[in-house]
């Protein structure tokens, strides 16, 4: 995983948020395993103690479980993954609103500029 | 838990200079601490009274129980704020002189990093660049089992990528037992692998706290926070 922090947030937030993105968009897939903690830190080059917090509170979450002796995996509760994409879908949703309010945009423009603007952009990719 | 470091209203005057004064610090076990301060704050100073370089002149230092002396000597892992190896020893020597120094080396594990870097163990001190003395250096001092790592300045003057090998060295070497004390000003190179971070302004502790409660209570890095308080 690619890893860019956000200086003024907390490390441990923006770690569980990239995981929770990871698992939800299926970049780590139900079940798979994830490397030790110390070596998740190296490739995000954080502290070792704030991979671990952030593991805890995925699994908090249910995203992730930890096996004794085994490791950590990613859910195999597809149902589990499915919510948390939609709880992200939501607050993108949400967020879109919000800013294309702020522009003056009633609610059907949205949808109509959001149609127009997908044809736009599938087009662009045949291209 | 037995912390691997604490002082106490921990004083320090030279002359009339009052380098230190009233400093209380506890690292515990794990822990990466992040000394930080502007120049002539005191770091070098608080860092050679913890390792016995210098004397007190008020209150207390206790590694993991023990007196600054010979046997704290043994489980503290010191890296000073400049060069001090031999310029005419190669690689090969200067793993044995720190195995004939320190119990706890591990030969193995330094003479793996060395390799890595494609140091031959005939490549003498005088040979390397600035960038690599500090590279070997480093990989001597992680490759001590100690309980207390010291890192004075350990990232000043190297280009950027030396700075992330350093980093990345430090923190795939302590284990959990130990902690990591490194004193900088290069305060956003290093808050990503810090816990905590103690500002020390005229000789004193003017904040102690983990950088992502900083982070969430002031809404900016501690590099930006560092900058308003001590702004000139």
């Amino acid at each position: 995983m690619q890893w860019h922090f956000n200086q003024e947030l907390p490390i441990y937030s923006q770690l569980v948020d990239g995981f929770r993105r990871a698992i939800a968009a299926g970049a780590l897939a139900p079940g798979a395993r994830l490397n030790s903690v110390r070596d998740l830190s190296l490739e995000a080059g954080v502290n070792p103690n704030t991979m671990q917090r952030a593991m805890q509170q995925l699994e908090r979450e249910g995203l992730v479980y930890s096996q004794r002796s085994l490791g950590r995996f990613v859910t195999e509760d597809t149902a589990m993954i499915d919510r948390a994409r939609e709880t992200l879908a939501a607050e993108h949703v949400r967020r879109y609103r919000e800013a294309m309010r702020s522009l003056g945009f009633t609610g059907k423009e949205m949808i109509a500029l959001l149609e127009s603007g997908g044809e736009e952009e599938e087009n662009g990719d045949l291209s | 838990m037995e912390t691997c470091l604490e002082c106490r209203e921990l004083g320090k005057r030279f002359g009339t200079i009052q380098a230190l004064d009233g400093v209380n610090l506890t690292v515990m076990p794990g822990r990466v601490v992040g000394l930080l301060g502007p120049n002539g704050s005191g770091k070098t100073t608080l860092i050679k009274l913890i390792n016995g370089l210098l004397t007190p002149t008020a209150g207390e230092v206790s590694i993991c129980g023990l007196q600054p002396g010979k046997e704290s000597k043994a489980i503290v892992s010191y890296l000073p704020d400049r060069s001090c190896l031999p310029e005419w020893m190669n690689v090969r020597q200067l793993m044995e002189y720190y195995a004939d120094f320190f119990a706890d080396f591990d030969r193995a594990r330094a003479a793996d990093m060395m390799a890595r870097l494609s140091l031959h163990e005939e490549l003498r001190i005088s040979q390397m660049s600035k960038g690599t003395k500090e590279k070997v250096q480093l990989i001597l001092v992680m490759s001590r089992r100690a309980r207390l790592y010291l890192l004075d300045e350990p990232i000043g003057g190297v280009d950027p990528a030396t700075r992330d090998y350093i980093l990345d060295t430090i923190i795939r070497n302590y284990d959990e037992n130990a902690s990591v004390v490194i004193s900088t000003h290069l305060i956003s190179d290093v808050e990503n692998v810090l816990d905590d971070v103690v500002f020390l302004r005229e000789g004193r502790v003017s904040l102690q706290a983990s950088v992502d409660d900083l982070r969430e209570q002031y809404g900016k890095s501690v590099d930006a926070l560092f900058r308003e308080v001590f702004k000139c």
